[in-house]
C-alpha cells in the first residue's frame, strides 16, 4: 500500500510527502535512534515521539517509506523543509504509538 | 583501479547537521550502484561513528575509500579517548550525558552497531590524545 493510501485511511495529518507513492512494507516504533537504526527496515512505516533534526538523517540513512509521529507530536517549519529536501514524508497523529502501530499493522 | 576517496569535517558544534556526511556517503554509493544492504551498512556504521564524534570528541574527520571490492570507512578525532574499550563495546554502556539521551542518542549502541554492521572494526584509542575507527565493509 502507498504511503498516501496509508495516510488517508488512518487518517494521518501529512506534515510534508514529497514521496507519495512509496510503497508501505512493514512498521516499526522506536524512539532510541541508535535502536531505530539498527532494526528499521527500508519501506517501513516508523513510528516515533521524536522530531528533532536527527529523525530525519536517521529516515534517511535507514530508507523507510515515512515516519508517523504519535501522540500529538508535530514538526516545526524548519524540519518539514528539511524533511522536504531529503524526500522524507511525515505524519503527524494524536494516536499513541501503539494503537497507530496496530491500525499500520492491521492494514498491512 | 584507484580507490575513490571522499573526505568530510565533522562539526562537533552543530549537533542538527550530524548525519551529513552519512547521508552524503549515502547518496555517493548509490549513484555508483552499490548494493542497497552494502549502502545501509555502511550508512549506518558511518553514522554512528560520526555521532559519537559529535556527543564525545568536539567533531572530527570521515574518509572513505571506495573499491569495487570493499569499502573503507576511517573516522579520526582528537577527544578523549575510550578509556576501557571493552566495556564502551558492551551493548546499553552509554557515558553519554542526559541532554544527549533526550536527543534520542545514548542508548549504548553506538560501537554495538558499527561491529554489528561491518566486517572489520579497529579501535585505536589514547586516554587524552584520540580516536581512530577504521570500519571495512565488504561488498
Amino acid at each position: 500500500m502507498t504511503v498516501q493510501a496509508l495516510a488517508e485511511a488512518l487518517c494521518l495529518t501529512p506534515l510534508c510527502m514529497p514521496e507519495p507513492d512509496r510503497e508501505v512494507e512493514g512498521g516499526y516504533i522506536g524512539d532510541l535512534l541508535s535502536w531505530v537504526m539498527g532494526n528499521a527496515q527500508s519501506g517501513d512505516a516508523w513510528i516515533t515521539i521524536m522530531s528533532n533534526d536527527n529523525v530525519v538523517a536517521v529516515a534517511v540513512l535507514t530508507d523507510v517509506a515515512c515516519v508517523i509521529l504519535s501522540e500529538g507530536v508535530t514538526l516545526d517549519g524548519r524540519l518539514r523543509e528539511l524533511a522536504e529536501k531529503k524526500g522524507i514524508n511525515v505524519f503527524s497523529t494524536e494516536l499513541s504509538s501503539f494503537a497507530v502501530g496496530a491500525k499500520v499493522a492491521a492494514l498491512l | 583501479m584507484a580507490a575513490l576517496t571522499f573526505h568530510y569535517d565533522v562539526d562537533g558544534q552543530d549537533f542538527s547537521s550530524a548525519g551529513e556526511a552519512s547521508v552524503a556517503v549515502k547518496k555517493k554509493l548509490r549513484q555508483l550502484g552499490f548494493p542497497s544492504d552494502v549502502i545501509r551498512r555502511c550508512s549506518i556504521a558511518m553514522y554512528e561513528g560520526e555521532i559519537n564524534m559529535v556527543i564525545h570528541a568536539n567533531g572530527g574527520t570521515a574518509d572513505v575509500l571506495v573499491e569495487p571490492e570493499k569499502i573503507t570507512i576511517i573516522l579520526e578525532d582528537h577527544g578523549p579517548g575510550i578509556p576501557d574499550v571493552e566495556l564502551a563495546m558492551k551493548e546499553g554502556y552509554s557515558t553519554s550525558t542526559e541532554a544527549i539521551r533526550t536527543m534520542g542518542f545514548g542508548a549504548g549502541m553506538g560501537l554495538p552497531n558499527m561491529k554489528r554492521y561491518t566486517e572489520s572494526l579497529e579501535i585505536e584509542t589514547e586516554v587524552g590524545v584520540g580516536t581512530k575507527l577504521t570500519m571495512v565493509v565488504k561488498v
